[in-house]
């Protein structure tokens, strides 16, 4: 199963096993990782489960689609490595996928 | 103030569980006034999903959020409820002789003998941009809202976001402002493409500016805005002279002016029985999201079932006395008369 590392805002990584399918928002809120907050439940409707993905990893993760590139906007200190993690579906290539949670979700 | 409207139902909330509530009163031939602070029915549904998939309605094995509203807006237009768009319902009060007074922000009063609250999360509100200090400015500086055009004439006016509001707002502020500069942190726009277009010609024309960045910070004392920090793609900082400035950033719930009504509350929630799903005040029920009893499921279908219950409890209210027969729509022409189809 690949592996994702969370980085809270403070520094703490968080390691976390990901099933293929499931999506990076879902296995941070499984294992309770800070800052992630996913009000609408992964509908790409709230913006609040805005990551930074390490850079080394955006050419894996690719680009967000327009919806989620909209959604954005609503989210706080965007930056070219912004995504809203539960558009991102855990593939076999995300083992070892580092993402750094923000300091707040708008 | 206009003179209140008398009824004999309010229903504050024009989501999903309201809009069916407004069916099931009027089965027991109760007729509603509905009201919310959206300019349009269906709550979270058309504001927050409206092309998203539901897959739990019972019978509809897959219906989008707008097409679930369209469904029950069609349903309940034999009861022809009013609606009162745009206006928040401020407080709620007894009157001496048991019915309730509510009054909107629109300066509407409403005298009913029956409220039901349906207000999911709360009031959809303007969100606030996660700007240190915003707060100090709002309602003299910072508006999220444009109310009256004059208060803007001769200001330098900061416009941020890259929806619809943001670039209607634009042009339509641009000929009387002293100067109106549009932020958004993307050169693409969500908005319109023709409001985009005319932005563009003003910006190209020197009529207005626009700057891709973010704000991260503002300059001002008292209240009195003076000037707004944005950071730049490339990361660097600029100031921008700023006397309004008006940020849209979407809606988001607030529980609002209901947590002032007098009714008990459970962690933002108005708990009720599952009877009549009826609050700690006689007469003032409270059904979907907004409510709370054990067990509670935040699900439409949930609130519909609500809906049927509290309607019965309703109508013993509004006419005590009175015996309520069960019937089906499929076979009581009573209920099919009131529907319209016979
Ligand atoms: C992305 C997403 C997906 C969802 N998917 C499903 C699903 O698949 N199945 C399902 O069953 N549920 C789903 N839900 C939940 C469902 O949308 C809610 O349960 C439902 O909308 C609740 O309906 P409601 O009528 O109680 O409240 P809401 O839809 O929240 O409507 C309440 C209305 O009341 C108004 N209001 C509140 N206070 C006031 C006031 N003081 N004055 C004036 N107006 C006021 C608000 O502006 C709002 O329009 C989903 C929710 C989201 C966000
Ligand atoms: S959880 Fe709401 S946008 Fe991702």
């Amino acid at each position: 199963m690949p592996k994702i590392t969370y980085i809270a805002f403070d520094g703490t990584p968080y390691e976390v096993e990901a099933p293929l399918g499931s999506t990076v928002m879902e296995n941070a809120v499984k294992h309770m990782v800070p800052g992630i907050e996913a009000e609408c439940g992964g509908a790409c409707a709230c913006a609040t489960c805005h990551v930074y993905v390490d850079d080394a990893w955006t050419a894996v993760t690719g680009s967000p689609e327009p919806m989620e590139e909209d959604m954005l906007d609503f989210a706080y200190d965007v930056r070219p490595t912004s995504r809203l993690s539960c558009q991102l579906k855990v593939k076999p290539e995300y083992d070892g996928l580092v993402v750094r949670i923000p300091e707040r979700q708008a | 103030m206009t003179a209140p409207i008398e009824t004999d139902v309010v229903i504050v909330g024009a989501g999903p569980v309201g809009l069916f509530a407004v069916f099931e009163l009027g089965l027991l031939d109760l007729k509603a006034h509905v009201i919310d602070i959206l300019d349009r029915p269906g709550g979270q549904c058309t504001e927050l999903y409206p092309e998203k998939p539901i897959y739990d309605i019972p019978g509809f094995p897959i219906v989008t959020g707008q097409g679930l509203v369209e469904n029950l807006m069609e349903q309940i237009k034999p009861f022809h409820p009013t609606f009162h768009l745009s206006q928040q319902v401020e407080s709620l009060t007894r009157l001496d002789d048991g019915r309730v007074q509510l009054t909107t922000d629109a300066e509407q009063a409403f005298i009913a003998k029956v409220v039901v609250i349906a207000a999911g999360g709360g009031s959809f509100q303007p969100k606030r941009p996660p700007v240190p200090g915003i707060e100090a400015y709002e309602g003299t500086s910072v508006f999220y809202a444009v109310r009256k055009m004059e208060a803007f004439r001769g200001e330098e006016i900061v416009i941020v976001g890259g929806g619809d509001s943001a670039l209607d707002w634009t042009l339509n502020l641009q000929p009387i402002a002293k100067r109106v500069t549009l932020i958004h942190r993307r050169d693409d726009f969500r908005a319109a493409p023709h409001s985009v277009e005319q932005m563009r010609k003003l910006v190209a024309e020197g009529a207005m500016d626009l700057v891709i960045g973010q704000v991260t910070g503002l300059e001002g004392a008292d209240g009195k805005l003076s000037a707004a920090t944005v950071k730049l793609s490339d990361n660097s900082l600029t100031t921008i002279p700023a006397t309004r400035l008006l940020p849209f950033f979407g809606l988001t719930m607030k529980l609002g002016p209901i947590a002032n009504w007098g009714l008990n509350l459970h962690e933002n929630l108005v708990p009720v029985d599952t009877e009549k799903f009826e609050t700690s005040e006689a007469g003032i029920f409270a059904i979907g999201d907004i409510n709370w009893y054990p067990g509670k499921l935040k699900l439409i279908l949930s609130g519909f079932h609500e809906g049927a219950l509290m309607a019965q409890a309703a109508k013993r209210i509004v006419a005590p006395g009175e015996r309520i027969i069960f019937q089906y729509t499929t076979s009581s022409t009573n209920l099919q008369k009131k529907l319209g189809v016979v």
